[in-house]
């Protein structure tokens, strides 16, 4: 074990060998990204007139994002941390890939308020004059403790690969620096074994609560205001359900990319797909049980304001978006994740991917149509997103994927430690079970 | 105030250190009243409030919004900061850049303002509103220095709203939305005044206050959301 562990050298390619492919990939997402810097330069300048908001609809595009990164980032660690605690063993491939979305997601969600200040420049103030009674600092809070979590949570089960990737393989001054800084001392004896696993199993399970109360919070930023379609209690599971959700939808897509590109077959196996698009399928069915709850309660009592919200949602401006969410983001992945022929790798990333995308309309849904019923008598709230919105948004997808894509060169994107562990304790139980039938 | 320690934790331990701001005389309970029967939604409260305090365009403190009801009454309805007793606003600003006052007034420092917008959401009235680029600027606005309590010059990235006048107020003068309907009407729909006094004036009249409110029927907007409002308004069609 540690260094005697014989880690499977297919996983070590993807930081050896980089192809074309790969540069000119950084290149077009650093191009979007730069694109959005600019029309982030462009705000800087003239203030969030170059946006699309306004008195009424005051929040909007960077709003929506920074829920649904939020939401993404959930996949990591909880599912991690879930399957960990649970002794899921068929979680070990897939660890590592979903703990570093959580950490680049929650990045660049907490970019996101920052994007909408009006006086970025005042950010000091929240540490100057926080005041605690603000769910904007419960958020704060937070998501710091998460990240700060997440971060030591992804970094410890990379100590053991570190070493042997510091011990084995030449990959030049940069990544020999970080995997020497990472591994420390390790040296794989028993005891740093035992107090490695207990680290591990600790942090697993003080995330899942931290986890659970980010998107509380979030959702509480929401529900703690006095307005229609916001100001229910539903709020805080919706949000932890929504973020579960499109979290094991992002790492579903995540799998089927570098399953294919870096020809992970061997250990992104169809199995993988299907354990995951049956967790996929139980929070699908519970965001469409609570998504009824939510709208039913609202519809049944009809009172005004209830009423215009659901309105603009169903008939309004919003229909083709709300429909196209119930619909395409939740029904039809529903089905393709409950019909055996549909259950394939390919089926399953594809529900994948309509999930996600209805999710980013779930989030956009919650912030904007509220915010466009009118409050007084009784102009309603127009909002259209500007290109420096959709710029930033689209550099926000862009920077996620960057960063992954960067950060699967730098450390082997399956945890080989944990692999060949796996195999190990399978060779283990087959002998014993050999020595118990001779 | 400090990092991470609010007014109401102060309280609780017993503690109560003075936020500068908010020291006003307590005396005095500021209010206003609205008489719904009178106002003919000519504009002219909007127009003298934006001219002395140089609102910029496009942005207003108090607005004149036209109710009809399905039976085909109609009425107008302006709408100033409701300066709410107990205020969403204040309660969910990350910074306290706002603030309720001694005296009852809720005021924003433009200084401490993070421009998160946050206050807007919440209020249930929209009588907020934020500066989307930097506003355009007149040479009288731009000699006049800033105070919390006279906001301008106005600028780019924070939140801003009515004051219910506290400058005039000191003064024992009428806010500019009165003293505007008044000049415009003769016998001016809004009225402004000391809850403690009670009475509020126009310029012209002075109405005891619990009485008028009581026999004309005075309401509060959205009372059923607890927000308790200063602001009353007496119905559009006396009885």
């Amino acid at each position: 074990m540690g260094q005697t562990i014989e880690a499977d050298p297919s996983l070590v390619r993807p930081l050896q060998r980089t192809t074309w492919r790969f540069y000119v990939l950084c290149g077009v997402l650093t191009t979007i990204v730069g694109i959005g810097v600019a029309g982030y330069v462009t705000q800087l300048q003239t203030g969030l007139a170059v946006t699309g908001l306004n008195d009424k609809v005051s929040w909007g595009l960077y709003i929506s994002n920074f829920v649904f990164f939020i939401g993404i980032s959930h996949a990591g660690t909880l599912i991690s941390a879930i399957l960990r605690v649970s002794g899921a063993a068929w979680r070990r491939p897939i660890t590592r890939m979903a703990e570093s979305i959580t950490v680049i997601a929650i990045v660049i969600a907490a970019a996101f308020p920052i994007l909408d200040l009006g006086r970025p420049d005042r950010i000091i103030n929240v540490f100057l004059y926080g005041r605690i009674e603000s769910a904007i600092m419960w958020d704060f809070v937070s998501i710091f403790t998460y990240l700060t979590g997440s971060i030591i949570y992804l970094s410890l089960p990379m100590i053991p690969d570190a070493a042997i990737l510091r011990a084995k393989y030449q990959l030049g001054r940069f990544r020999g620096f970080l995997y020497k800084l990472l591994a420390g001392r390790w040296t794989g004896s028993r005891l740093q074994q035992i107090g490695l696993k207990k680290a591990i199993g600790l942090m697993a399970i003080i995330i899942i609560p931290v986890a659970v109360s980010v998107h509380t919070v979030v959702s509480w930023i929401f529900g703690m205001t006095l307005r229609v379609g916001w100001h229910t209690a539903i709020y805080g599971p919706y949000f932890v359900v929504g973020a579960i959700f499109s979290g094991i939808a992002t790492i579903i897509i995540a799998m089927a990319v570098f399953r294919r590109v870096y020809h992970l077959e061997k250990y992104l196996t169809v199995k993988h797909f299907r354990n995951l698009g049956v967790l996929l399928l139980v929070l699908d069915i519970a965001i469409i049980y609570f998504s009824l709850s939510d709208y039913l309660t609202a519809a049944y009592g009809s009172q005004t304001q209830d009423v215009r919200w659901l309105a603009a949602l169903s008939t309004g401006p919003y229909a083709v978006l709300f429909w196209g969410m119930l619909i395409g983001g939740f029904i039809v992945p529903a089905v393709l994740l409950s019909l055996n022929r549909t259950r394939s790798v390919a089926g399953i990333t594809i529900a994948a991917i309509l999930v996600a995308v209805g999710m980013w309309v779930e989030r956009f849904l919650i912030v904007v149509p509220t915010m466009a019923v009118p409050q007084v008598p009784f102009d309603w709230g127009v909002y259209q997103a500007t290109w420096v919105e959709w710029a930033i948004t689209a550099a926000s997808i862009a920077a996620f994927a960057l960063l992954y894509a960067i950060f699967s060169k730098i450390f082997p994107i399956v945890s080989m430690w944990e692999v060949a562990e796996e195999t190990e304790t399978i060779s283990e139980a087959v002998a014993e079970a050999e020595e118990v039938t001779t | 105030m400090g990092l991470l320690i609010s007014d109401r934790v102060f309280e609780i331990v017993g503690w109560n250190p003075t936020d500068f701001r908010a020291l006003a005389d307590n005396r005095k309970q500021w209010v206003m009243v609205i008489d719904l029967a009178r106002c003919d939604g000519c504009g002219e409260c909007t127009k003298g409030c934006s001219r002395e305090h140089f609102v910029p365009e496009g942005t207003e403190w108090i607005t004149v919004f036209k109710v009809q009801d399905e039976l085909g009454a109609q009425y107008f309805l302006p709408r100033p900061c409701m300066h709410c007793e107990n205020a969403p606003c204040v309660k969910v600003c990350p910074v306290g850049a706002t603030f309720r006052r001694d005296d009852g007034v809720i005021l924003i420092d433009h200084e401490r303002c993070i421009g998160c917008r946050y206050c807007m959401a919440a209020c249930p009235y929209n009588a907020r509103s934020f500066n989307w680029a930097e506003p355009a600027h007149t040479p009288a606005e731009l000699a006049h220095p800033y105070s919390i309590e006279e906001p301008w010059p106005h600028r780019v990235g924070v939140v801003e709203k009515c004051m219910f006048c506290v400058h005039y107020a000191k003064q024992g003068k009428l806010p500019a939305c009165v003293r505007a309907c008044t000049a415009e009407m003769g016998d001016g729909a809004i009225f402004f005044g000391d809850m403690r006094e009670d009475a509020v004036s126009n310029g012209t009249e002075t109405l005891p206050l619990a009485e008028t409110l009581r026999e004309r029927g005075g309401f509060r907007f959205k009372e059923e959301l607890g927000t308790r409002p200063r602001v009353w308004y007496l119905p559009p069609r006396s009885s």
